[in-house]
């Protein structure tokens, strides 16, 4: 399939799949909302622990009733990755809590079977700038990419490429809203590297129906985008092959710290790659794109 | 597209063997290494401690307007103003002013920008204070960049205190910073439990010597303070005989008679005629050792102390009287530090994730270089080759740059494997199509080329954007990614534009009257 050139009409499926799009993000919206996003103590603040312990004797429940004991508020443990370990996490309480203390009570309750992997603490005020500067960068970043194509294409191609960006990092948030996975900072980190990869796949796109706008004058935008689609659809489909290649030995073997990361890069390339497609190219036929829109540049 | 002059052909060669070398160096032993360069690996990655501390200025302004209340009041006597009233309200100066010194106190105290009391900051263009008059009440508080100035100062110092008491503990390589103007980050490579160096650094350290007295606590001249240990109260003068300051060295030491660890100290000279005197008067009287508002101990003077010597004792350990006199050599904290960000990291949970690092590293890069033999047999092979030759590229820019690799900047890089072989993916199904009109393999191939190169441009730099702006606003690993990506690029594009169109335009010319399938 990947050796012939397709024709595929896209542009009779851009109806029913900006549907599917339309829903997807209202649930996404309304999920984000109503269920809201599981911010992890980057943004919210708090303790996180990741206890290793050494004896199988040791279950999970000890070691939530041994935390519990300690009057930290509300306390979440959980396993993580391997067999025997755990994620401990608790808000930041009045008092400060003291991870030597904490050592000391876990001593004294499960003996010396377990060791502290990693030991994470934010402040309030930190994680609120955290929070900031992150959205701040999403925001950046979608801003520097409307202003960029709007430079090197026109108005509608910049319009339609933002459009599939927003589209994506809703359906992503949306996924995470939905499976209450953590949002920390690297999942900041993948939403941008998200809106890098759904920008250049839609660029490819765009340049093409640009080059064709300019070598076809006879044909119309719907024309020309379903042309350009099918003619960069193989090195679509191979890039987001070998992306996802490399995503998913991420997320496979890169360990449990990488998981959510990896996860929302997954998404995000599905996504990216979908939303090119079947988001950006539909805007450009909305607002009527043709040969003219050129003509003042060449 | 496809013609190389032999020079350009030999400047592709260099720079790959120039990074790759740089990369290559990394796992040299030491002394074979001609220039001492290697990539850093994140804290992350080898575990240590990141803290991140905030100086809490407030005390030091209120500090600062006490002093100033002094020498205000004293300006305004020089000067005569006639004022009454004068008192410190929140951390403001208040005072009513008399009609006919208005005039004279504006012009003397907030126009005059070499006046003695009120600085004039040149790279600022604003006074140190600013006031507020209502008809005769006057306040006068610090400016916006008086604040600063205090600020400034302060994480100065502050910083100075904090190296000299990480460096006392003799960790590894400890990296200190300011970051804004009121924190400061410690990186501390290696260190598994920061309890310590945590507990050393939430002390002010402020030591005072002042001498109890039995006077109503209601008196100006003293004020109650508990014992550190037992709890118990007592009052002590506001008088200080000798502080922190003054002394040059301490020590934790073995007292033989009473087999206590104690902490002797040296005084200067200044402290030791003060402390001579003091001690000299005050024989039978008890002075009290007080540490951050805390009295340690209060031993009866029973003869003078005039030698410059003296020792503190108290109820400690050995490890309490060590960090007690380690605190009292590197001075004390002109403002309380909080922790308000701590992230440490365990050595092996670091080796556990480069080992999954590097695994995802493998396995992501085989199957990218499996696909893309399939995918284009003869041309897959100049595309792995340029991504072998990429991924040396990448190491080495990382490596001369002293970058520092985190565990999301190895997930950078496996990144880039996956998208690095797009640009050349962009090219060859671009010269599929030329060649379908075009039957002359030398112009289908470098139309190909010529055709691809706004869209391979185009698409790299968004991800390039992406990248600067994590750069500049992510912190810490999440750097480590945004410099991996990065960098990723633009050795993408030079390995795709140069070796691999070289090693591409060399086998059409080779073949360039034979069918080429791609």
């Amino acid at each position: 399939m990947l050796n012939t050139p397709s024709n595929i009409k896209f542009i009779n499926y851009f109806k029913i799949f900006n549907l599917l799009s339309a829903l997807l993000i209202l649930f996404s919206i309304i999920s984000i909302i109503y269920k809201g996003l599981n911010f992890g103590i980057d943004f919210k603040g708090g303790t996180l622990i990741e206890l290793r312990v050494e004896s199988s004797e040791i279950r999970i429940n000890d070691i939530r009733s041994s935390f519990l004991k300690m009057n930290l508020g509300d306390v979440s443990v959980k396993k993580f990755g391997e067999e025997n370990d755990y994620l401990v996490k608790f808000e930041n309480t009045g008092q400060k809590s003291k991870i030597e203390n904490i050592k000391n009570e876990l001593l004294n309750d499960l003996g010396n079977n377990f060791s502290f992997r990693r030991v994470e603490n934010v402040g309030p005020k930190v994680s609120k700038e955290l929070l900031r500067s992150g959205l701040i960068a999403i925001c950046l970043s979608l801003s520097a990419m409307l202003f960029y194509i709007w430079i090197r294409f026109e108005w509608q191609f910049s319009l339609g490429a933002i459009i599939a960006l927003i589209h994506d990092v809703i359906i992503t948030m949306g996924f995470f809203s939905v499976l209450e996975f953590e949002i920390n900072l690297s999942i900041v980190a993948a939403l941008l590297t998200i809106v890098g990869y759904s920008m250049n796949d839609t660029v490819v796109i765009f340049d093409r129906v640009r080059e064709n706008l300019r070598k076809y004058s006879s044909k119309d935008i719907n024309e020309i985008s379903n042309l350009s689609i099918n003619e960069t659809l193989s090195r679509t489909i191979i890039t987001s092959s070998t992306t996802l290649f490399a995503l998913l030995s991420i997320f496979f073997f890169g360990g449990e710290i990488l998981n959510g990361f990896s996860f929302a890069m997954i998404l995000g390339v599905i996504f990216g790659t979908y939303s090119s497609i079947f988001i950006a190219n539909p805007i450009l036929i909305f607002l009527k794109v043709n040969q003219d829109s050129f003509l003042k540049n060449k | 597209m496809l013609y190389f002059s032999k020079l350009k052909i030999l400047f592709i060669y260099v720079v790959i063997l120039f990074l790759s070398y740089f990369s290559i160096s990394n796992f040299l032993y030491e002394g074979f290494k001609p220039f001492n360069k290697e990539i850093n690996l994140g804290l992350d990655l080898q575990g240590g401690s990141y803290l991140l501390l905030e100086v809490d200025t407030s005390p030091i302004v209120l500090q600062k307007i006490q002093t100033k209340f002094t020498s205000i009041k004293k300006f305004f006597r020089e000067n005569d103003i006639k004022f009454s009233n004068i008192k410190i309200q929140d951390r403001s100066i208040y005072f009513e002013i008399e009609e006919i010194s208005k005039d004279k106190f504006i012009s003397e105290f907030t126009k005059k920008k070499d006046n003695q009391i009120n600085t004039y900051f040149e790279k600022y263009k604003e006074f140190e204070f600013l006031y507020e008059i209502d008809e005769n009440e006057v306040l006068i508080s610090f400016s916006k960049f008086g604040i600063i100035e205090i600020k400034n100062v302060s994480i100065v110092q502050s910083l100075e205190i904090v190296r000299r008491r990480i460096d006392e503990l003799g960790t590894n390589e400890p990296n200190i910073l300011i970051r804004g103007n009121e924190r400061i980050l410690v990186e501390l490579p290696g260190l598994d439990d920061p309890t310590r160096v945590k507990n050393l650094l939430g002390k002010t350290a402020n030591l005072t010597f002042r001498f109890i007295t039995d006077v109503d606590s209601s008196d100006f001249g003293s004020e109650k303070m508990l014992f550190e240990d037992s709890g118990e109260e007592a009052i002590v003068s506001k008088r200080i005989v000798l502080s922190g300051d003054n002394l040059i060295d301490a020590q934790p030491r073995m007292d033989t008679q009473t087999n206590q660890t104690v902490v002797t100290f040296t005084m200067d000279r200044l402290g030791a005629k003060k402390f001579g005197r003091a001690t000299t008067k005050g024989v039978g009287k008890r002075l009290a050792i007080i540490l951050d508002n805390k009295i340690i101990s209060a031993p009866v003077i029973r003869e003078p102390i005039v030698g410059g010597n003296g020792q503190i004792s108290g109820n400690f350990t050995f490890q309490s009287a060590t960090d007690l006199a380690l605190l009292l050599r590197s001075g004390a904290l002109p403002a309380p530090l909080s922790i308000i960000e701590e992230r440490t990291v365990g050595p092996d949970l670091g080796k556990d994730s480069i080992d999954a690092g590097t695994i995802a590293l493998i396995i992501g890069f085989s199957l990218v270089i499996i696909f893309m033999f399939i995918k284009y047999r003869t041309f897959g092979l100049i595309a792995n080759f340029a991504l072998i030759v990429n991924l040396f590229l990448l190491a080495g820019v990382l490596t001369i740059f002293e970058a520092t690799l985190t565990l999301p900047g190895i997930a950078g890089i496996i990144l880039t494997v996956g998208m690095a072989v797009d640009a050349n993916v962009l090219i060859y199904e671009r010269i599929k199509e030329e060649m379908k009109i075009e039957k002359n393999n030398i112009i289908a191939f470098d139309s190909g080329y010529r055709k691809a190169q706004t869209a391979v441009l185009d698409a790299n730099i968004t991800t390039l954007i992406a990248a600067t702006i994590l750069f500049f606003l992510g912190s810490g690993p999440v750097k480590g990614f945004a410099i991996t990506l990065g960098i990723g690029i633009i050795t993408t594009l030079f390995s795709v534009y140069y070796f691999a169109r070289h090693l591409t335009s060399f086998y059409v010319l080779k073949n360039k009257d034979k069918e080429i399938s791609i």
